[in-house]
């Protein structure tokens, strides 16, 4: 099994270079950084924009294989190269990580949690109410676009709970933290938690709805499935069958989807960053693209290749975990 | 007239139950909500079961049989809407909820299902589910439920038990993991086992095994039987009564003798009488039963079978009959063994004038096409297989394919096809019989070996020669569903192959025309879509297809195993018909023995890709030279209860070795009950040497370096 999963790492490690690579050259290729210097008022002289352009390895009039072999070389050293004012871009990038990472986390766990939970209830009671409900909801989900589902979730912490539940924790819909509160850590935290809920809300939201939808067609496979009348056979109960024989299987497939979707979620969360004000990934790599900063978007795009590695690996381990029939001796 | 007999009621109003029964069945009734209306898919089932006893229910598909089993053990969904009684030792299981029924269930009744390979958890090792079937009844640790399992698998005859329990089930072979399910469900000694098609997913020599097994659960356990089965084979060596089922009710019960010897329901009469006979060397004719089970939503009055039978007189239409006594010296009455019983109007009159299939159905019996008369020698071959090796390489990685070692599907197999005359291939699942129809059909140079359709070598034909050689080689699936366009209307279906042979338009209409009428359909049957049709009639499309451009040689690959019984004749019969008529050569692909004995002139059979006897059918059937054959053959249960009491049977030991690593020498060593008797230095020659087809007499051949003739019919 090691070996297995050594050989599909490298398999993924070839991927990832090949993916940063195309990547690079996209982004080298169709973004303008001189453009950048040249708009300014007053021009930089056409000298000292080539220095620029020069140190940073943005130079459009150098070839961009030239360009990719020094931004290469320099990133196999363990250098991401600088942004556009001139900051390390590993600096910002670690900085961001962390950022995206306490926005998704919390939200992806409890979406696929919940989103598992609903799917299963919603097998189990077909075209019960509750499925119905669940249902209808899953697809105003599913058809809401994350910025009116977020502007929504503003709205209503706004209009509704701050104004009228005034007792409560108080909803606060931009940024991380209150960058000026000083108190315990449980203070803080509390008012880490506060800016948390809102967009954590509309992370989850999108996620249950689509699990779950998943999840109640995976789950319904298996309910048909032989083997769980077997186990009833045996002498359990109905509800002990599902839950042991039942969902274990149904979440063979969901293995795969769940560890890729947590992937790209941290670099497609942008939307909800941008709205919330939360200086992540996602925010990071439209903005870099707006500001033509190629090195910022060639990390980003490392960055999200190196996920998907991860993605992989976990969905990988996941379905051996699960499924005895794909497990190598 | 029955009101005298409240255990057929259909009711279900209470009556006293039967002493002494274990499982009591009364009135049981069983509909389902659906979207064209109710179905009533069991409609007043009433049986006792006294202790050790086995009852076997036979019924084609949708006769109720299953619904009612699953109602017994509560296992139906709960959109089902149940009537009647269940009793269990006394005890009412109707009304029962989830909770209690499940003390019950896999304690004092358990059940074993048809599928094994899906009816397993995938993701748990077999002996945990043994232990879990033990742990949910008894207060025991987890070290003495799993060694309780592996002695559970020792019994079932699992070789390595305490190994083998901790594999996953998809590491079993179908016949294991039917001995693990047999396992669990004698794991807490029921009193009551329901075993729902348990064999029929398997091999005829693995089904034998299976049967052992099942026997012995039996002694271990004491435990009565219900078996449900459509194979009537099965039953009349199986069980001690038997309840025949159609559209949702028992039409005849008594003892296995009175159902098979005397029985008194033209539907009784016609399916024994559709079923051709191993045992019986000059061909009898088969009673096909026209039609098909009716639709159990909006059941017209009357008898359900009228519309299909021979003998319906008005009344029929009109009133449906009960289950009476056959005999008028039969009491009536609840008792455990309630006599022969059948629910015809004119049973009687049956059962005074003796009537047999032959009497009531039509019976066809085709002859040989005129140019079969002429002796075999003097024949064209119509298709010549020489040396014929496929292979195929098992490769492994996704990126970089190495191949790790060679699967022989079909490792050097020579026959030949003359006019005329139908040539079965029979053998198991496994034995290279699909890749030998497939390396045909393709009409490509084989790997070795020499293929010759119509006296033309495949090798070194261009695409033009090809084209011109699949006018005459047609080739019928086993499943008619699958192998019709399902958005194609039949007329479009038949026309499709002259279209690509450049038939005119107007020739093509008629042509269609003659091919519905030659395979038994109405010309108003050419707009229609193949879901219109039922599986019988689905096949004679596929049949008529094949016969289209006027082939000469037709490759059936299992037409008839995905049949119903009583259908299943029909198509057997016209099979027969066409090629007398069309003086068609037929290669019969099937592992259904019985079909083969009828049907074939020659038969070939195959082991893991090396054909082991071949010869004149007659000659195979009474004198089987090899012991494969021989165990085959009496592998095969018979419809002939008093046969099946007296055989004895060849029982192989363990499954099929793999293709991919086959024996030394002559493949079929490692299971052959020959090979286990011989003394060391003649089995050395079974080791070191592959034994070739050697004459046996005129027109057989077998590969066995120690053939000997032995009559297991």
């Amino acid at each position: 099994m090691l070996k297995f999963l050594l050989r599909r790492f490298a398999n993924y490690l070839v991927l990832v270079a090949l993916a940063t690579t195309m990547g690079y050259f996209l982004a080298a290729t169709s973004l303008n950084a001189r453009a950048n210097y040249e708009g300014r008022n007053p021009r930089p002289s056409q000298t000292s924009i080539d220095a620029k352009l020069n140190e940073l390895n943005l130079n459009n009039h150098t070839p961009v294989v030239k360009r990719f072999t020094r931004w290469a070389g320099d990133f196999v050293r363990g250098d991401m190269g600088k942004t556009f004012d001139e900051r390390p871009v590993w600096g910002e990038m670690k900085q961001r990580m962390g950022v995206s990472l306490r926005l998704l986390l919390l939200g992806s766990l409890f979406g696929a949690a919940l989103g598992v939970a609903m799917g299963v209830i919603g097998a189990v009671k077909q075209y019960s109410f509750t499925d119905h409900f669940t249902t209808a909801w899953a697809f105003v989900l599913l058809s809401t676009p994350v910025f009116l589902l977020a502007v929504l979730l503003k709205f209503g912490a706004v209009k509704y709970w701050n104004a009228h539940v005034p007792d409560s924790v108080h909803l606060y819909y931009v940024g991380e933290k209150n960058p000026g509160l000083t108190g315990t850590s449980f203070v803080l935290l509390r008012d880490r938690i506060a800016h948390l809920i809102l967009p954590t809300l509309g992370i989850v939201l999108g996620q249950v709805a689509f699990y779950s939808r998943y999840q109640r067609n995976s789950f319904l496979d298996v309910m048909g499935s032989d083997f769980l009348r077997t186990a009833q056979a045996k002498g359990l109960r109905r509800r002990t069958a599902l839950i042991k024989h039942g969902l274990r299987t149904a979440l063979i497939p969901m293995a795969t989807f769940f560890a890729y979707s947590f992937g790209l979620l941290l670099t497609g969360a942008t939307f909800t960053e941008k709205i919330f004000g939360w200086h992540g990934m996602g925010e990071w790599f439209i903005d870099s693209i707006a500001k033509n900063d190629i090195n910022v978007v060639a990390a980003v795009i490392v960055f999200s290749a190196v996920l998907i590695l991860i993605a992989g690996l976990i969905a990988d381990l996941l379905y051996a975990a699960l499924d005895p029939r794909v497990r190598i001796r | 007239m029955t009101l005298d007999l409240p255990a057929e009621t259909p009711t279900g109003r209470v009556v006293p139950g039967t002493p002494g029964a274990v499982l009591e069945v009364r009135g049981l009734t069983v509909s389902f909500p659906s979207e064209s209306g109710t179905v009533t898919a069991v409609r007043g089932v009433s049986f006792a079961l006294s202790p050790g006893e086995v009852l076997g229910i036979v019924g084609e598909s949708g006769s109720g049989k299953s619904v009612s089993s699953l109602a017994v053990m509560g296992l139906l969904p709960s959109t089902a809407r149940i009537s009647g009684s269940i009793r269990f030792q006394g005890k009412e299981l109707l009304g029962l909820g989830d909770r209690e029924f499940s003390e019950l269930r896999g304690e004092g009744m358990s059940m074993v299902f048809q599928d094994p390979l899906s009816a397993l958890t995938p993701v748990y090792t077999v002996g945990d589910q043994i232990a879990e079937a033990v742990r949910i009844h008894r207060d025991v640790g987890k070290d003495e439920a799993k060694r309780k399992a592996v002695e559970l698998l020792e019994l079932v005859g699992i070789p390595n038990a305490k190994e083998r329990s901790r594999a996953f089930p998809h590491e079993f072979s179908g016949g294991m993991r039917q001995r693990v399910m047999i396992a669990m469900a004698i794991a807490n000694d029921p009193d009551v086992i329901i075993a729902d098609e348990p064999t029929t997913a398997l091999d005829v020599t693995v089904q034998a095994q299976i049967l052992e097994v099942l026997g012995t659960a039996q002694e271990a356990t004491g435990a009565a039987i219900v078996m449900i089965t459509h194979d009537l084979g099965v039953i009349a060596g199986f069980a001690d009564r038997v309840m025949v089922m159609y559209a949702g009710r028992p039409v005849e019960t008594g003892t296995v003798d009175d159902i098979f010897y005397r029985p008194r329901m033209p539907y009784t009469l016609g399916l024994l009488g559709s079923l051709p006979r191993l045992d019986r060397a000059e061909r009898q004719p088969l009673t096909p039963v026209d039609g098909n089970p009716p639709s159990l939503v909006d059941l017209p009055p009357g008898c359900p079978f009228a519309p299909r039978c021979p003998m319906r007189l008005s009344v029929c239409l009109e009133l449906e009959p009960d289950l009476d006594p056959v005999r008028s010296g039969d009491t009536p009455g609840p008792g455990l063994h309630p006599g022969h019983r059948a629910a015809c109007h004119r049973h009687r009159e049956i059962e005074e004038q003796g009537l047999t299939a032959t009497d009531v159905f039509p019976a066809q019996l085709a002859g040989e096409p005129p140019v079969a008369r002429r002796p075999r020698e003097s024949r064209t071959a119509v298709l010549d297989v020489e040396g014929l090796v496929r292979r195929f390489p098992l490769t492994r990685g996704a990126v970089f394919r190495r191949t790790v070692g060679t699967v022989h599907a079909v490792d050097g197999i020579t026959f030949d096809i003359r006019e005329g005359e139908t040539l079965a291939l029979v053998g198991e699942s496994g034995c290279g019989k699909t890749t030998t129809i497939n390396e045909i059909l393709t009409l490509a140079r084989p790997q070795e070996g020499r293929v010759a359709v119509l006296g033309r070598e495949t090798t070194g034909l261009d695409r033009g020669g090809r084209r011109e050689i699949r006018r005459d080689l047609s080739v019928v699936f086993q499943d008619p569903m699958a192998s019709l366009d399902p958005r194609l209307p039949v007329a479009d279906i038949l026309a499709e192959g002259l279209k690509t042979y450049g038939v005119p338009r107007e020739k093509r209409a008629a042509r269609v025309r003659e091919l519905l009428r030659l395979v038994g359909l109405g010309p108003e049957h050419a707009s229609r879509y193949p879901a219109e049709f039922s599986g019988g009639q689905r096949q004679r499309i596929c049949i008529a297809r094949a016969l289209a451009l006027e082939p000469k040689l037709v490759v059936l690959d299992e037409p008839v195993s995905a049949l119903d019984v009583s259908i299943r004749a029909g198509v057997i019969n016209l099979l027969e018909q066409l090629r007398e008529k069309l003086s068609l050569s037929y290669l019969f692909v099937a592992h259904d023995l019985s079909v083969v004995r009828h049907i074939a002139n020659r038969v070939a059979v195959m082991y893991l890709g090396r054909i082991v006897e071949i010869g004149d059918v007659n000659k195979v059937f009474e004198t089987p030279a090899h012991p494969y054959t021989q165990a085959l053959l009496s592998a095969i249960p018979l419809p002939d209860p008093r046969k099946e009491r007296e055989r004895r049977r060849v029982v192989l030991e363990g499954d099929l070795p793999s293709p991919a690593d086959p024996p030394s020498g002559c493949r079929f060593r490692t299971r052959c009950p020959l090979f286990a008797t011989l003394a060391p230095d003649k089995a050395q020659r079974c080791i070191d040497e592959e034994p070739a087809v050697a004459s046996q007499g005129p027109d057989h051949g077998a590969a066995c370096h120690y053939a000997e003739v032995k009559t297991v019919l």
